[in-house]
């Protein structure tokens, strides 16, 4: 007789099989911050000294700093604009009896598995067709679309996880329905509506088809990183580049999951529900 | 359709969610200060009712008057009405204290005011000291004082209560019950009392409204809805009931003869009963209390020899049940405890008389959509205890 319960009995393949799938995830990553430190131009073993001369190139570079601008105001842009249309849209089908809701959602959802190359290219031939000229607004535009499933599939749980009379209860004390919004509604959707902003701003940051339709003569960040893999001399700084996102995209994540369960305990401990 | 001297009117109110009625041509007057309780099962259409009154629904037919001004274009937050809510709708992001506040902010009170209000507010429903905590960091019971303050302390002409007890335990109801009633009458304020539970709805109400799947089917004072009961229905809902079907043989004045499936022929006063004629078949009801078990052959009053068949103890009484010739489903007796006990004639199998006096007889008209004139499982032993 075991001492343990089946389920928690230790099981030595499993681990290994975990072990194993873990590495495959994540060794090619750690590759970057690795040989960003690492004194040569080629990307190879072995590791010759340490330096910090990558990040240095890195940090002097005109054109990779105006791509990161352009990529943290299409990211912000974008992603505030995605989490206005997701509270609108979340409150929309979890509070009012609208005819259709279940095709109107899944409209709403299907950018979500059009393949990105599609997407792409119907836009491009889209904003052509209506002479439009390509530029950091387009993509925006773009990322919008594509980050608005998102926003909703954040927000859509944390309307329909709390209780509607909430908001009857603000009405009945006095509160007209904009007011409702402002001090009820909001106030406890916004662990979601954080969520939702580094969620769609990441997508939006590593975006790369569709901003490489659109993107005209100002390029993201992702189009800048891949412009430069065809000059090996560049290589080293855009692996320091890459190794940084790694780290502040970890802490985003990192933050934005904390954010998650916190609104789960949070609904949990206020318990009554019908 | 026009407002009348009540204070708050329901004329003819009925609400259709799709093919759903949930509300059916109800019509209801309610007086100022009364505490009006709303009863019936679940999916009866009491809370719709209680929602249209409080602005949530909308009436498809009728019109809801308050201090007689129609409601019906008058959204939630302008209404002189407020509401506890069932789950109390607490804010979880405020302070009990910013709860309380929440709805003041819409009247032209300044900050001074505001929280002399809020503290009066906290002392009356006994959470002086609570103003800094949340709603996770208090007791069932305490939620359901803060949304009562909250909804208070708006003084409103009309107070709401959605099942207010519902999530508390037995005994903490009780007492809330209490402190409820008391709270009412030192405000004054007209209470619309929602409830499933009848013995709440009794010990609370002025007057009850019986409602079954959307209509109102008796609005009368508790005594007079234990009592009187105008049909089976509500007669069934309220305490506990035997029925007996019967058929009038003969109606002379004051009088009705009635052929019953269990007692046999007997007499009973027609009262204002007038739904029945000669040949009529009805339904007597009687309570279990007024019925009275013996073991003499004959008492004097009007009365059936029966046989026992079993006895349910429950403290501070009995039930007892008694087989009688002609009848399926044995008639329920209950007994103080210290009662027919004591020379035990009451082992299974053996002889009893059932008597009753005059007025224990109740005559009801039988249910046209029924055959039966026992609905649910009455009789069955222990199964209605309460």
């Amino acid at each position: 007789m075991s001492e343990v319960s089946y389920i928690q009995r230790p099981n030595r393949p499993l681990h290994v099989y975990a072990l194993g799938y873990l590495a495959f995830l994540y060794i090619p990553v750690l590759f970057l911050p690795l040989f960003s430190f690492n004194d040569s131009i080629y990307f190879a073993f072995p590791i010759e000294s340490f330096t910090t001369e990558w990040y240095r190139q890195m940090f002097e570079h005109q054109a990779m700093h105006a791509a990161l601008v352009n990529s943290l105001k299409v990211g912000a842009t974008a992603s505030v604009l995605a989490t206005v249309l997701g509270v609108f849209g979340a409150k929309a089908v979890t509070r009012y009896r609208i005819p259709g809701k279940k095709p109107l959602v899944f409209v709403i959802m299907l950018p979500l598995v059009v393949p990105g190359i599609l997407l792409g290219v119907a836009l491009l031939l889209m904003i052509s067709r209506l002479g439009v000229t390509p530029s950091l607004y387009t993509v925006t535009m773009g990322h919008v679309l594509i980050c608005t499933p998102f926003a909703m599939a954040t927000l859509i749980p944390r309307f329909e996880g709390f209780d509607r009379a909430m908001e009857e209860a603000s009405a009945d004390l006095g509160a007209n329905a904009w007011s409702t919004f402002w001090r009820v509604t909001l106030p406890m959707v916004f662990p979601g509506v954080v969520a939702s902003l580094l969620l769609c701003f990441t997508i939006s940051f590593d975006e790369f088809i569709i901003a490489f339709m659109l993107s005209g003569t100002d390029p993201t960040l992702p189009i800048f990183m891949y412009s430069q893999l065809r000059f090996p001399a560049r290589l080293p700084p855009t692996v320091a580049l890459g190794s940084i996102i790694i780290f502040v995209s970890f802490l985003v994540l990192c933050f934005a999951l904390w954010l998650r369960r916190y609104g789960v305990e949070e609904s949990a401990s206020d318990g009554v529900r019908p | 359709m026009r407002a009348n001297d009540a204070y708050i009117s329901i004329q003819g109110v009925s609400k259709h969610f799709g093919p759903v009625t949930a509300v059916d041509d109800i019509s209801i007057d309610v007086r100022s200060g009364e505490f009006f309780s709303l009863l019936g099962a679940s999916g009866c259409g009491k809370t719709t009712l209680l929602r249209m009154i409080a602005g949530f629904e909308s009436p498809t037919r009728g019109e809801i008057f308050i201090e007689g001004v129609p409601m019906s274009q008058v959204p939630p937050y302008r209404r002189p009405t407020n509401m506890v809510f069932q789950n109390y709708a607490i804010f979880p992001h405020l302070t009990v204290s910013k709860n309380l506040a929440y709805g003041l902010r819409y009247e032209k009170i300044d900050k001074a005011e505001m929280n002399t209000r809020v503290g009066e507010a906290l002392e009356m429903v006994k959470l002086g000291g609570f103003g800094a905590r949340r709603s996770h960091e208090l007791s069932g019971g305490q939620r359901q004082r803060v949304a009562l303050a909250r909804a208070l302390i708006k003084r409103p002409k009309v107070l709401l209560l959605d099942e207010p007890l519902g999530a508390l335990d037995k005994k903490l109801r009780a007492d809330m019950q209490l402190e409820l009633r008391a709270l009412q009458e030192s405000v004054g304020i007209t209470f619309i009392f929602v409830t499933h539970d009848q013995e709440e709805a009794m010990t609370l109400s002025d007057r009850i409204a019986v409602m079954s799947h959307g209509q109102a089917l008796q609005i009368a004072s508790p005594k007079e809805l234990y009592n009187r009961p105008v049909n089976v229905e509500v007669a069934d809902f309220i305490g506990q009931m035997n029925f007996i079907d019967a058929s009038v043989s003969r109606l002379s004045g004051e009088r009705a003869e009635l052929d019953t499936a269990g007692l046999g022929r007997i007499s009973a006063p027609a009262g204002e009963a007038s739904f029945f004629q000669e040949g009529d078949a009805i339904v007597v009801a009687i309570r279990p209390e007024k019925l009275t078990l013996s073991v003499e052959r004959n008492d004097g009053r009007e009365g059936v020899q029966g046989v026992m068949r079993a006895a349910t103890y429950l403290g501070d009484r009995s039930h007892y049940y008694v087989d009688l010739p002609g009848r399926e489903e044995p008639l329920v007796v209950a007994g103080s405890d210290s009662g027919p006990t004591d020379h035990d004639p009451l082992e299974r199998g053996s002889p009893v008389r059932v008597s009753w006096p005059d007025d224990a007889l109740v005559l009801l008209p039988r249910d046209e959509s029924g055959a039966s004139a026992s609905p649910g499982d009455e009789a069955s032993p222990g199964s209605r205890a309460r």
